[in-house]
């Protein structure tokens, strides 16, 4: 028996610990351990409840539109506005929200996930034209390769000619997610913490210069996704084959649905989203998704027992590092009681499973060129396949939303807070199914609490003593090679943990 | 022979936005600064950034030691976050030493005390910021005040904005190279480099004249200075009007919403309720809030 701890794991956001024990070199036991609390939950208590958008964006910095999409939408339930938001506002919404996640998935496969497949050294034999390469050769012939090494060794597949593409679409996609966020601030002002999202609808005004250079960034962003992002993946899971088997985890999916297709009332599983809200399973059948039997436990987490697996109606947030037998700042949410993985995979799976004709047709193609059936989604390239196929599916919808708009119309409805209310805001950030409750009383914030993708899938052990998904999903895995464990990272990262989101 | 000029990148409390920032950088771009020499004959070697850096664990602990001990005053520390120093500093931690957690504070003190200048990049390293904000349930505290504590006199930038423009980085770095570190005349009391923070946003706001004319806007999307919507643009010292955001696409104002003051040392709680009108300006002298109430600037 052996421990492998890797502190920090890199190229996710935020501070995490794996801890492992491996047996015969097969993982017997993994820790995830969530290594900042801020307690922002804390900080928002006795606020002008409209502060809680700009606050909580600054849980993450890699995804705070979403942030502000559930902020906004858990106080325009509080404030009894859920179905009086002017479809410019709701559109608005979702194109900021689309943007942003279709260039975060993109940053994530080249800039996070990639390195782990792609040796970039091999453009040190690169003879083309390419000005772009020839720069990152002569980086490597001065010698100094930080930040691309040291770094595990052993393991890179693809033949030299392929490193090198992929080092271009390395460089390329830095500049595609840049263009993903000019086209947040379009609608939003500045990224990252944008301003355009507020209880009761949005600050801008739609205006067909906004609209025109929206739709052409977005161009760009469509033809990056279908001609190189898609292809990309496709071909790395096929170089890495034993990937398509591996960290397959807990199996059980959910997904909060996201992007209001229409106006509807404060419970969000009934309305029309383009990503269907729901549960499901290997067997991707649909299952239906009841909110109330979302809980957060917290008897192996840095915080008094005395709230474990409540409601996050009636969350609370007590630190207690000194606590015995915990071991992480993130708490465990569960749904019925029972380990669920959130993320690109869970909306994708669950949008599929309820039979959407679009959605169907994107997952069976990429699966027919991998001559693969769909119990290869669950696993370390099934994530990142569906996180591309996330992309697409948003991108692609967003021709049509950005047309909808009416200059002229509005964009904002007015409102008074009232001295008590209640408000959930349900979405799902790029990182999975993001949940945000609000409760006022004598017009401030009385309590918030946020359930964020990250929180679900790097949850450590529950009350019941089930891990996490991401603890799943590497228990049981053999590790070829304990001083370069490519296996655990690769696992970990193909969940795209975002730590200041779980813990916040 | 091109200059290697090591630089790290510690991130604390933070939430990854300054980097992600950084990230937008147009000219130069992003891989401008990471691969290609930043001034002719100058590269850039980051050694350590724990979001985009290819390995993990031990090895890249032993490159963050390694740092400090064979680059000793030649290193460029960047910090991002915050840094937590309640009970006993363990609401953050870094890596292990000896099977321990080591924390963000110990980190911040180690590499600081090696390194030729410091820069501390985004509103929580360089004044407390968000985790910092009340009740502080973590004992964040910024950069400057665990120097001033630790009486480390290494030389201290302050790049505030929640998140900074990748431009106030990417310029202040650049003088470095092409002039030295900073003369106390370029920096503000705050430690803000005056060539970006030397104006309030209201000085060259494009709303400015609705201000003077005292047109106000009612409610998010109205025509109008949004003064009365909670801008904090009289009070806050910022290029963004001028500059812009992302790539020039837009900014706060721009887009119908309030300044949020957040490259202020008083950002969050002295910046909020952000949408609530300022109190206590004494208008429309620009720049009086200061003067009037807090005898700076």
């Amino acid at each position: 028996m052996s421990k492998i701890v890797i502190d920090p794991v890199t190229r996710i956001e935020g501070h995490l610990k794996i801890e492992t024990v491996v047996e015969d070199g097969v993982v017997k036991e993994a820790r995830s351990t969530g290594n900042l609390f801020r307690g922002i939950e804390l900080i928002l208590r006795g606020r002008d409840p409209r502060d809680a958008q700009v606050i909580t964006q600054r849980i993450c910095g890699v995804c705070p539109q979403s942030h502000g999409v559930a902020a906004a939408l858990s106080l325009d339930s509080a404030l009894g506005l859920s179905d009086k938001i002017p479809a410019n506002a709701r559109i608005i919404r979702n194109l900021i929200q689309g943007a942003h996640v279709a260039q975060d998935h993109i940053l994530h496969f080249y800039h996070l996930a990639a390195l782990d497949y792609v040796d970039i050294t091999d453009v040190a034999k690169y003879e083309g034209g390419n000005s772009a390469l020839n720069s990152v050769k002569d980086f490597i012939s001065r010698g100094e390769l930080g930040p691309f090494v040291p770094r595990y060794e052993g393991d890179y597949r693809l033949p030299p000619e392929v490193n090198q593409q992929a080092t271009a679409h390395y460089l390329e996609a830095l500049e595609i997610r840049r263009i993903g966020h000019e086209m947040v601030s379009i609608f939003s002002g500045k990224v990252p913490h944008s301003v355009g999202i507020v209880p009761g609808g949005v600050t801008a005004r739609p205006s067909v210069d906004k609209i025109i250079s929206f739709l052409w960034k977005l161009r760009r962003l469509q033809d990056f996704i279908d001609n190189t992002y898609i292809p990309d993946v496709l071909a790395v899971a096929g170089a890495y084959p034993d990937y398509c088997e591996i960290g397959t985890g807990c199996k059980s999916l959910l997904s909060y649905g996201a992007y209001d297709l229409e106006a509807g009332g404060a419970d969000v599983t009934q309305r029309k989203r383009l990503f269907t809200p729901g549960v499901t399973s290997v067997d991707l059948k649909p299952g239906k998704l009841d909110i109330s039997k979302v809980t957060e436990s917290v008897k192996h987490s840095w915080y008094q027992d005395s709230p474990s697996a409540r409601h996050p109606t009636r969350g609370e947030t007590k630190p207690d590092y000194d606590k015995e037998g915990a071991y992480s700042w993130v708490k465990s949410p569960r749904y019925e009681g029972k380990v669920y993985e959130v993320g690109p995979l869970a909306r994708v799976a669950v949008t599929y499973a309820n039979g959407d004709p679009v959605m169907k047709n994107l997952v069976d193609s990429a699966l027919a060129q991998l001559k693969a059936p769909p119990s290869v989604l669950f696993s370390v390239m099934g994530r990142h396949l569906a996180r591309a196929l996330s992309a697409k599916f948003i991108a692609d919808s967003m021709e049509k939303w950005l047309l909808e708009l009416k200059t002229g119309e509005p964009t904002f409805v007015e409102y008074t807070i009232p001295e008590e209310g209640m408000g959930a805001g349900l979405t799902e950030a790029a990182r999975g199914a993001l949940g945000h409750w609000i409760e006022i009383k004598e017009q401030k914030i009385a309590n918030y609490q946020c359930v964020v993708p990250t929180t679900w899938n790097a949850s450590p052990r529950d009350d019941n003593g089930n891990p996490g998904p991401i603890e799943q999903a590497i228990i049981g895995t053999r590790i070829r090679d304990k001083s370069n464990p490519f296996e655990i990272v690769r696992i970990v990262r193909s969940f795209d943990p975002c730590l200041a989101c779980a813990i916040h | 022979m091109v200059k290697e000029v090591p630089l790290v990148w510690l991130a604390a409390s933070a939430c990854t936005g300054c980097s992600i920032s950084l990230l937008n950088s147009a000219s130069p771009t992003i891989k401008n600064i990471l691969i290609d020499q930043i001034i002719p004959g100058v590269h850039i070697n980051l050694r350590f950034h724990a979001t985009i850096m290819a390995g993990a664990g031990e090895p890249v602990i032993e490159v963050l030691e390694d740092t400090v001990a064979e680059k000793k005053g030649e290193y460029v520390l960047v910090v991002e976050g915050a840094i937590p120093t309640a009970t006993d500093a363990m609401y953050g931690a870094i890596g292990e030493r000896d099977g321990k957690p080591v924390s963000m504070e110990i980190r911040l003190e180690e590499l600081a005390r090696g390194a030729l200048a410091i820069l501390a990049v985004g509103t929580c390293a360089s004044f407390g910021g968000i985790p910092a904000a009340a009740p502080n349930p973590s004992g964040c505290k910024s950069v400057r005040e665990i120097l001033e504590a630790k009486g480390i006199t290494k030389p201290l930038i302050n790049i505030p904005g929640c998140p900074p423009h990748p431009d106030w980085f990417v310029g202040t770095v650049a003088s470095i190279l092409l002039t030295g570190l900073p003369k106390a005349e370029d920096l503000d009391d705050n430690l803000r480099p005056l060539a970006f923070y030397g104006k309030l946003i209201h000085e060259n706001c494009p709303r400015r004249a609705y201000f003077d004319e005292g047109k106000f806007a009612k409610k998010p999307g109205d025509e109008g200075c949004l003064y009365e919507l909670g801008c904090k643009g009289p009070i806050t010292y910022a290029d963004c009007p001028l500059r812009q955001w992302n790539n020039g696409t837009n900014w706060v104002i721009g887009a119908g919403a309030p300044c949020n003051g957040c490259t202020q040392p008083e950002f969050p709680d002295l910046m909020s309720p952000f949408y609530e009108k300022l109190k206590d300006v004494e208008l429309p002298v620009i720049g009086a809030y200061w003067s009037s109430s807090k005898g700076e600037k």
